[in-house]
């Protein structure tokens, strides 16, 4: 016998549900109450950096569009510093919160984020990181939140060398982890449960 | 900066997919998941101040009722701690709630299930733990509802949590059950967590010791998030 170790164990994950957005976002589905959705602007004055949108969807593996997902978004700012207690580099955009969350669109269940687009920031040795934003996808059927990020696809030269994108072991997949620009700052991220163009989620 | 998070143990969490929870056939990802050590991306996360909070933020019975009037239901504290794996209370994690009222009818556009409404209870809540990682709210015990899956499957009464502690890597949603509840070991997506210890963690007990005399019955639900890795390089600079 040996003495026991005395960690303890994660609380296991559930579905949000249905409903999430009475607890997130209540105030999106018609329950008005705390003076405003948390999450719902990014920005709290003028921020630094080139300001972007990133609009997009979640699908199934029909292809349908998932119409009761949450998305929530994490991302430095423009100096590639973030907006919390735990940033020892430096001090982030005061204006900035680093953090959104959507609801979706009710009809057409697409998220979006106005933002700005993210400096780089460091892997653990030192090297950086191309230009990304950490995302988290919960819905009625997924049992685990799913963690990914989205990448730029007009970062090549950064994203060519970045520590994720080329740990990817089928490369053709890296495209999953682009967000498309669609326009003058711009762009397009889907996220794909299934199919031929599933995301690349992550175990971090 | 920590050394990352204690890998996530993969068979105590449910997996994407469970084919008797029949929505999870076809949103759960067909491809392993990449792994990577956490960087400052997944180690850094948002936080929530006290002062976002409305004095009846964590009351459920109250904040969505007419001046005046209550929610209908039986009277409930829920209280608990959110700690990591390493046993520590995390401090500023912000709790949000959401639940069915007393009949077991969510408060929502899509929701068809013909128990009534309440007019004075809107079903989320939110809170932020104090320095030791407490927190607590006020509500009514939530009722079973049946959902559309098998022939006939009902859930069992359930209050739905989502937690964030300090790191995006620890974001969690899980639900708590209740102490005795027959529909617990009935339930598919309860099932998806295979092992019974595991979901023994999700089942608050009821707490004597908590509950309002003559006014409210009381439920303990602690929560565990991802814990850090510590290192001894780390320990050292902290002693410094
Ligand atoms: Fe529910």
């Amino acid at each position: 016998m040996t003495q026991p170790l005395s960690y303890l164990k994660e609380s296991p994950s559930q579905t949000a549900g249905p409903y999430v957005h009475i607890g997130c976002t209540p105030n999106f589905t018609g329950i008005e109450i705390y003076g405003g959705d948390l999450g719902t602007s990014m920005k709290t004055g003028p921020v630094k950096g080139t300001e972007i949108t990133v609009t997009g969807a979640v699908f199934d593996g029909m292809g349908s569009v998932l119409k009761d997902a949450m998305i929530e978004v994490w991302q430095a700012d423009a100096a590639g510093l973030y907006p919390s207690p735990k940033e020892t580099r430096g001090v982030a955009d005061p204006n900035f919160t680093g953090w959104g969350r959507s609801p979706g669109d009710m009809e057409t269940g697409e998220f979006h984020f106005e933002t700005v687009k993210p400096g780089q920031v460091p892997w653990p040795d030192g090297r950086l990181q191309a230009p990304h934003i950490t995302a988290w996808v919960v819905a009625r059927g997924i049992n685990i939140g799913l963690h990914t990020r989205i990448y730029f696809e007009d970062e090549a030269e950064a994203n060519a060398v970045d520590p994720i994108l080329t740990r990817i072991e089928h490369q053709s997949r890296v495209t999953t982890l682009l967000a498309r620009k669609i326009g003058d700052r711009a762009y397009r991220f889907d996220i794909h449960l299934q199919g031929p163009d599933e995301t690349v989620f992550f175990d971090i | 900066m920590s050394n990352g998070y204690h890998v996530r143990d993969r068979g105590w969490q449910p997996p994407g997919l469970y084919p008797p929870y029949k929505t999870t056939i076809k949103r759960s990802p067909h491809a392993a998941l990449l792994s990577f050590p956490t960087s400052i991306s997944e180690e850094t996360g948002p936080a929530f101040g006290h002062n976002i909070l409305g004095k009846l933020d964590n009351d459920l019975i109250l904040n969505y009722a007419r001046p005046g009037e209550e929610a209908i239901g039986p009277r409930i504290m829920v209280h608990g701690k959110v700690l990591d794996e390493n046993g520590r209370g995390v401090p500023g994690a912000l709790v949000e709630v959401w639940q069915a009222n007393a009949g077991g009818r969510y408060r929502h556009k899509k929701e068809s299930y013909l128990a009534a409404l309440d007019p004075n209870f809107g079903g989320c809540g939110r809170v932020i733990t104090d320095a030791d990682g407490h927190y607590e709210f006020r509500t009514i015990h939530p009722g079973a509802y049946p959902w559309p899956n098998g022939m006939n499957d009902w859930r069992p009464a359930h209050i739905h949590f989502s937690i964030f502690g300090e790191a995006f890597a620890q974001r969690l949603i899980t639900q708590m059950y209740f102490e005795g509840d027959p529909l617990i070991w009935r339930c598919p997506i309860l099932g998806a967590v295979s092992n019974p210890e595991a979901i023994k963690t999700l089942i608050a007990p009821l707490d004597m010791n908590r509950t309002v005399p003559m006014d409210a019955l009381a439920y303990k639900f602690d929560i565990v998030l991802r814990g850090a890795r510590q290192s001894f390089f780390e320990n050292r600079q902290e002693g410094v």
